[in-house]
């Protein structure tokens, strides 16, 4: 099973380098791009035989080390069909 | 007294906190590797500055499951005094043992310089021998020392009085243009509330001899040897 987490700072923590991209898509003539957030992804292969399994694990994990909840909140998704295809 | 400097795969600093302990002040010092679990019976714990495991994840992230931090925990717990410099700082954030977290600098550049800190509290092992509101110089050299907490965090930590030091211009003043790195209130260190846990983002190891352009980092580290000779901050064994 695999479970994708993305990682991103909170709305209310500013975040200096997702500004500067957006700077920068400025200075290129992308100014329909309001705004960019930078954050993290990760692909965990979870060996467990349940999407609800798969889920918990992922979220636990998050809690605690992939996101700092100090500054950080998470999104995880499970792709059953990965274990199809390998 | 002893002096415990504790060495991640990636530290840097330990060798400065070490020299500092040992050659400056004419203390026993001793390096404590990651994944020992002992302290060797030490007064004082330093987390020295580096980029402890690659800072890897975020700064600190992976350290703080180094197996020496239960240790450092249980030390600390006692009322042992804890010193966390730079990366070190950054560890006890990630720990938990010090409120908050640190975000990219806001110029988004390694800032590397002499900066000026006010001495916000006396009491605790790391500033008794500070005047209050002494200001020194000391260097910094860190891209992520951008302290970040909740605004109700902050303001516990500005109401126990736990904001230790502050950045400030070479005549004290807390305003934007002495801070370095866009620091939430100019934090620049700050104390867990038994005030026996103290981290900052500023080197005092490495302003401890003329030679290399400051002393002003002797009040720190001195302070602390004054604090375990005294009797106070002692852990209780």
């Amino acid at each position: 099973m695999r479970a994708r987490v993305f990682v991103t700072l909170k709305p209310s923590v500013f975040d200096p380098q997702g500004t500067t991209v957006a700077e920068a898509l400025h200075t290129m003539g992308y100014e329909a791009v309001k705004d960019v957030r930078q954050g993290k992804y990760f692909e965990l292969e979870i060996d467990v035989a349940s999407a609800d399994e798969a889920r918990r694990i992922a979220a636990a994990v998050s809690d605690r080390l992939l996101a700092n909840p100090v500054i950080e909140s998470y999104r995880v998704e499970i792709d059953e069909h990965a274990i199809e295809r390998t | 007294m002893k002096f415990a400097v504790v060495v991640f795969p990636g530290s840097n600093c330990d060798h400065d906190a070490y020299h500092a302990a040992k050659h400056v002040l004419g203390q026993e010092a001793e390096f404590v590797w990651h994944k020992d679990t002992s302290l060797g019976g030490a007064d004082v714990v330093v987390l020295p500055g580096g980029f402890a495991h690659g800072d890897y994840l975020r700064t600190g992230a992976v350290a703080r499951f180094s197996p020496v931090m239960q240790a450092v925990r249980t030390f600390a717990n006692a009322g042992g005094p804890v010193l966390g410099i730079c990366n070190g700082f950054q560890v006890l954030l990630e720990a938990g043992m010090l409120p908050g977290a640190m975000l990219r600098n806001r110029s988004l550049k390694f800032q590397c310089e002499h900066v000026f800190l006010r001495v916000e509290q006396t009491d605790t092992p790391f500033t008794i021998a500070c005047r209050p509101g002494q200001v020194l110089r000391i260097p910094i050299a860190h891209g992520e020392g951008n302290y970040y907490a909740e605004p109700e965090v902050v303001e516990r930590l500005e109401k126990n009085r736990q904001v230790v030091f502050r950045y400030t211009t070479a005549t004290g003043e807390a305003t934007p243009a002495g801070n370095p790195n866009g620091s939430l209130n100019n934090i620049a260190g700050l104390c867990n509330e038994g005030r026996n846990v103290v981290g900052l983002m500023p080197h005092p190891e490495r302003a401890c001899e003329l030679a290399i352009g400051s002393v002003d980092g002797l009040a720190i580290l001195e302070s602390v040897v004054k604090a375990v000779t005294e009797g106070a901050f002692a852990p209780v064994k």
